[in-house]
């Protein structure tokens, strides 16, 4: 059995490349049978920082190992140890599905027989499409073989960037619920995601922008350092009731969510009321207004708005 | 690690055999250049149609008309008028070369031994006005030099006026090279372009598909992952190789058997070191491959730079078209880096005079330098990892 202790470690991560600051001191810790989410938008340093960890990519400066082993210096042993998933979809879409399973697994000194327990899980959901050329496949199940085959040899680590950008959302849900039941096996999974509705599956969650990390914690604690009130607005115009949101004195922050717009006061005086009265002279019309529960996406526009030191 | 070698070479030859068309072109290459190159264009020129503009009119000028005509080169299209003619013949492009027989023709080659025709050849394709005017000296001098051996009978035959005068004693004989043209005695441009053209396509295919083959996994992000594996980046680049030295050898095979049989140009010399030596050269290029490869990170680039500096050097500097030996200094400079110019030399040693390695050894000695070099940059070069 592998201990609970960190199993991947980054200390003060530096990397640019060219002119370009791709990650800036970031530090975090990962424990074995952890789903550790790393959450920002494009461009934020996520995938910097798991190639780093892939020892495909050198850090300008700081430390990254994983289970002890240094990324710079002991490439080669970790790479059979970590299962890797680049962001964009590396199978070769010129072979079948098998051939993609097989290929990896002889790759890695492996083969299907010898650790399809694995995989079963995953990989039974598109055995009966075995003969298919990848390429044919749709995304979910791409994601699915990518992953069958990150997990052929064994890793005790997987690294997975971005792996439900671009799939539908029932393959989505399916996929971290794979990803649950991996980590009930011991890995250690860190996870790129855009998605901050995908937070939630995460066991811890670093929430990254521009190259740092703006808050580590649980995914609870995350929201629940979200003290100030938050507001759901809706209207018919919901365009123009942002801009004439934004307007309004009393408004701190107001931004689209979802199909509603999400909106912070300065203090407390102003009641829903009031500033349905304020749109309504502003020719609103459908408006409604109700305290809302923030999310982790909530406490992302609150961390990226303010300096960090004012929320913690 | 011999089980994931096979596996590897097993998935390359897939990505080849699953991609149709670009199998069919790479195969279908050396015989459509060939058949192109032996058939279709022929530098050889054929009944083009000239025109004559006749200011004597006699016998003389018309025998040698007759023969112009008569000649496979020549069809006399036109018979102009008026010297005005011969700018508007050219203006409107319809002959490109004018035979012009001075006035008094017979009589000034009579007597003065001097006759005057002129060719007038429209040079905006200057290869072509050249092989033309030459194709017409040669019969024009032709037709004198009979007229000079059947001595003073033929001009006796020819003079209208009958003047016995004019039968002189025959001119001086002139100086008659005697030609003999060593392993192409019938000067056909096959022998030329055979060489040319295995250099070309095993430069194509080697150098050209390794490298694209290579940039292609980077630029999917298969790279990545193969990276991230245990194996060893030689034994990946040895995996991606083999597939391409089988295609190699099918193509020339293709080439040699087309040459032989199709072209009827021989092997005179030994075919083993002929194979030998394209193993070479094959080598060469899959490290020349290989070095591009780890120098370009797209599809697009790769091939740019394949088609920009490999096809184009063999096409312009190896020999393959033009003589080297009459490019500026800094051009033959520039030929000597390129590998294909040196294996089409060995080819043409072993191949069409029939030499012994022996003979061909200097540009031998010079492929493998270029492999040493070619294959040290690029493991130098390449990445264990992204950057």
């Amino acid at each position: 059995m592998k201990q609970p202790a960190e199993t991947v470690t980054v200390r003060h991560l530096r990397k640019s490349h060219g002119n370009t600051l791709a990650l800036r001191d970031v530090s975090f810790q990962a424990r074995a049978g952890e789903i550790c989410g790393l959450i920002g938008p494009d461009g934020a340093g996520k995938t910097t920082l798991l190639r780093i960890l892939a020892t495909l990519l050198v850090p300008d400066s700081g430390q990254a190992s994983i289970e002890g082993l240094d990324v710079v210096k002991d490439y080669r042993a970790i790479r059979s140890r970590v299962g890797y998933m680049p962001g964009r979809f590396s199978l070769y879409q010129d072979l079948t599905v098998e051939e993609n399973l097989h290929f990896f697994a002889t790759l890695f000194g492996t083969s299907v027989q010898e650790n399809y327990e694995l995989i079963k899980d995953i990989y039974s959901q598109i055995e009966p499409f075995r003969k298919r050329r990848a390429g044919a496949l749709s995304g979910g199940m791409k994601q699915k073989l990518a992953l069958s085959c990150a997990l052929i040899h064994q890793p005790s680590v997987l690294l997975l960037d971005e792996p439900t950008t671009g799939v539908d959302a029932v393959s989505r849900k399916e996929f971290w619920g794979m990803l649950g039941r991996l980590k009930l096996q011991g890995l250690t999974i860190l996870v790129s995601t855009p998605y901050m509705d995908e937070a939630g599956q995460c066991d811890q969650i670093s929430l990254i922008s521009e190259g740092e990390i703006l808050r580590i914690g649980t995914p609870v604690e995350i929201v629940r350092s979200f003290r100030k009130p938050l507001w759901n607005a809706r209207g018919d115009d919901m365009h123009r009731l942002l801009l004439n949101l934004r307007e309004h004195p009393a408004v701190e922050a107001c931004y689209a969510f979802g199909g509603n717009h999400h909106l912070t006061l300065r203090d407390d005086s102003l009641t829903p009321a009031e500033l349905s009265a304020y749109l309504s002279d502003r020719g609103h019309a459908g408006i409604r207004i109700a305290e809302a529960v923030p999310g982790v996406e909530d406490c992302y526009m609150e961390l990226l708005r303010t300096p960090q030191q004012t929320l913690l | 690690m011999s089980r994931v070698f096979i596996f590897f070479v097993r998935k390359e030859f897939l990505h080849i055999f699953r991609d149709v068309r670009t199998m069919v072109i790479l195969l279908g290459i050396p015989v459509v250049q060939l058949i192109l190159f032996g058939f279709a264009i022929s530098t050889e020129v054929k009944n083009a149609r000239i025109a004559v503009l006749d200011l004597s009119r006699d016998a003389a000028s018309r025998a040698v008309t007759e023969r112009l005509d008569a000649s496979a080169y020549f069809d006399v299209g036109w018979h102009l008028e008026h010297p005005g003619d011969v700018e508007k013949v050219f203006r409107e492009g319809k002959a490109p070369l004018v035979v012009v027989f001075s006035e008094r023709f017979q009589q000034q080659m009579l007597h003065s031994g001097s006759a005057g025709i002129q060719l007038i050849a429209d040079a905006s394709d200057p290869n072509y006005a050249t092989t033309l005017t030459r194709y017409a000296e040669a019969i024009i001098a032709d037709f004198e030099r009979e007229l000079q051996a059947s001595d003073g009978v033929a001009a006796d035959g020819l003079s209208a006026d009958g003047q016995p005068g004019s039968t002189q004693a025959a001119a001086p004989q002139g100086i008659v090279p005697q030609l003999t043209i060593l392993y192409n005695p019938r000067l056909q441009s096959a022998y030329q372009f055979v060489p040319g053209v295995l250099g070309m396509i095993l430069m194509l295919i080697c150098a050209m598909m390794t490298a694209i083959s290579i940039v292609r996994e980077k630029e999917t992000g298969t790279m990545e992952v193969l990276l991230v594996s245990p194996v060893r980046p030689i034994l990946i680049i040895l995996a991606k190789a083999v597939p391409y030295f089988v295609l190699s050898c099918v193509n020339l095979a293709t080439v040699l058997l087309l040459s032989v049989f199709v072209l009827g140009v021989p092997v005179a010399g030994s075919l083993v070191w002929l194979v030998l030596v394209s193993f070479l050269f094959v080598f060469v290029s899959l490290s020349l491959g290989l070095l591009v490869s780890t120098l370009t990170r797209s599809q697009v680039v790769a091939m740019l730079i394949s088609g920009m500096s490999f096809m184009l050097p063999v096409v312009l500097l190896s020999g393959m078209m033009f003589p080297v030996e009459h490019m500026p200094r800094v051009l033959q400079m520039l030929s000597h880096m390129i590998p294909a110019k040196w294996f089409i030399i060995v080819v043409k040693d072993l191949m069409i005079k029939g030499a012994g390695i022996s003979a061909a050894l200097p540009e031998v000695l010079v492929l493998c330098g270029m492999a040493v070099v070619f294959v040290t940059l690029s493991l130098l070069n390449f990445k264990h990892r992204l950057e």
